[in-house]
């Protein structure tokens, strides 16, 4: 019966509505995080700014750094993938877009012969390289939403000690830049070797300042100074990556979440309306079960009225209206049916064609105009007999064969008056 | 009388950032060094140490840096360190029992560790009033 289909849909709106709520929380927690993960960002960029600075006026005083951090190496044997992607789901595409992004340069990596490690920062990225069989060289997670710079210098103590222990040849960050609450981009940036262009100064201070920059005094000297920030600047950028990819992870949670949220209204529009539409169907299969019971019962139709409607009338749906009409029609219908008003014989039409040159067409013809009995044709006037006989393209015949006179004749033998 | 620009710059944040007369820091090696408006220009690694930053108003703000950098430039001082604490941040008790336990430690055997955690820890103490005063306390 359609009210199981009724009760089914409605349980299927209850656990959409239900997840909506969770998504429209999650959209907002989101929300609300994209503007303090922006902050961060936004708070360490004085540190890296200066730390940059730093690098880049002891380069300028020729502190000629022996740290291998600076030495590239050639040819590149292995080469070591940062992955950095989010703890949990549900954020769209962020996870997949760093994920592809190292699984591309992998495997060109490979086909030209360089090996590589996978270092994966996330329990995302950890679960799908660990289950396509990579060579996973270290994981960290439990952190992807909101990073300090703790994890940032456990990240690079290890990738650094990779590194100079030759176990890898270059280290490569991928992670996803925030650029706006609107826009990210998966990148991917040399972290280690440290390129001798920016830490020998493109376009910073040092290089104007040069004159300036070998007034500075040192203390201890400049390579010794140099070896102790470039762990240090290898962390920041690390640092930095991992919050521009906690600020977008954010902004990708909140996005998908908002397109389930508004997906999730879209279903239940459409599960509430083929619930309704269900829901009334069953009401006009009631309806019109009681109509034909009260049909059927014919005789003591008032009684059945009665007790048809309570029950339904007492569902207060607009269902309600639709009853009343049906009653009415059905009652019309009974009006026509009693025998006490076939008695009266008004409307209870004769076999006109038993009139001689009455035949099936011309019979037809009247039959349209509404004349069904004896009675009618006998009341005719001599006018209406000139008419007629002009309608039917018989001018003269109605008086020529008497259809005035026969009809009283049959009336008169029909009804005996 | 002279000031100088000072800024006390963490990876996270900026923990503070004002006018100050005379900031004194510990380097590598090199002992305490005070500097004053007007300084060459300098560029030192630091060790842990208890920095005392005097501002205009005389009073001194004081605050533990674990290592890191300091650059003066111009008017300009800035201590960068990946870990750097005022003194109103620290949790002396937990700063003590640090102390203890990583001198326990050493005590037992040489440990690089335990070493960093006792600088630490002393660097705390004295941005907080002072190691004297702690061994006083327990």
């Amino acid at each position: 019966m359609a009210g199981g289909q009724e009760r089914i849909l409605r349980g299927r709106i209850r656990s959409v509505q239900a997840t909506k709520k969770i998504t429209r929380a999650m959209e907002l927690i989101a929300a609300s995080r994209i503007v303090k993960a922006q902050q961060r960002v936004a708070a360490a960029v004085p540190y890296s700014e200066q730390i940059t600075e730093v690098v880049k006026d002891l380069a300028a005083a020729g502190g000629a750094s022996q740290s291998p951090l600076l030495a590239g190496r050639d040819p590149v044997a292995k080469v070591a993938y940062i992955a950095i992607t989010a703890d949990r789901g549900l954020c769209g595409g962020y996870n997949a877009g760093v994920q592809r992004a190292t699984e591309g340069e992998i495997k060109a990596g490979v086909l030209s012969g360089t090996d590589y490690t996978v270092i994966a920062v996330g329990r995302k990225a950890e679960g799908y390289f660990r289950f396509r069989g990579y060579s996973i060289g270290a994981t960290y997670g439990g952190f992807s939403d909101n990073p300090t710079y703790a994890h940032a210098k456990e990240i690079g103590q290890r990738v650094m000690e990779m590194y100079v222990s030759g176990e890898v040849d270059r280290v490569e960050l991928v992670y996803t830049r925030f650029i706006s609450a609107g826009s990210q981009e998966v990148v991917q940036r040399p972290l280690v070797p440290l390129d001798r262009q920016t830490v020998s100064g493109g376009d910073g201070k040092g290089v104007d300042a040069a004159g300036v920059a070998a007034d500075f005094e040192f203390e201890p000297d400049p390579g010794t100074i140099l070896d102790t920030l470039l762990p240090r600047y290898v962390e920041a950028r690390i640092y930095a990556a991992l919050l521009n990819a906690a600020a977008s992870e954010h902004a990708f949670r909140q996005r998908a979440m908002k397109s389930a949220t508004d997906n999730a209204e879209e279903l239940i529009k459409n599960l509430s309306r083929i619930m309704n539409r269900a829901r009334q169907d069953s009401i006009t299969t009631e309806i019109m079960e009681i109509v034909s019971g009260a049909e059927a019962l014919g005789g003591d139709a008032k009684k059945h009225h009665t007790i048809a409607l309570g029950p339904l009338a007492d569902d207060g749906f607009d269902g309600g209206l639709d009853l009343r009409s049906f009653g009415a029609g059905a009652g019309a219908t009974r009006t026509m049916n009693t025998p006490a008003a076939a008695a009266v014989g008004v409307l209870e039409p004769d076999d006109i064609e038993d009139i001689v040159g009455i035949g099936p067409v011309i019979g037809a013809h009247l039959r349209e105009q509404g004349i069904t009995t004896f009675a009618q044709i006998a009341a005719w006037t001599a006018q209406d007999a000139t008419r007629i006989g002009d309608e039917i393209d018989f001018p003269g015949r109605v008086e020529r064969e008497n259809w005035i006179e026969q009809a009283r004749e049959l009336q008169a033998r029909k009804y005996g008056n | 009388m002279a000031t100088m620009q000072v800024e006390v710059v963490s990876p996270e944040k900026v923990l503070f950032s004002g006018e100050a007369s005379q900031v004194i820091t510990r380097t590598l090696g090199g002992g305490e060094i005070a500097f004053l408006p007007g300084h060459a220009p300098f560029l030192g690694a630091l060790i842990e140490n208890h920095t005392r930053i005097t501002l205009v108003d005389g009073s001194v703000l004081d605050v533990a840096v674990h290592g890191g950098f300091v650059q003066v430039s111009g008017t300009t001082v800035s201590i960068l360190s990946d870990a750097a604490e005022l003194a109103e941040q620290i949790d002396r008790s937990r700063a003590l029992s640090a102390m203890e336990r990583a001198e326990e430690a050493l005590r037992r055997e040489h440990d690089v560790e335990a070493a960093a955690a006792l600088a630490r820890a002393h660097a705390r103490l004295n941005a907080t009033g002072g190691v004297g005063t702690a061994a006083g306390a327990h």
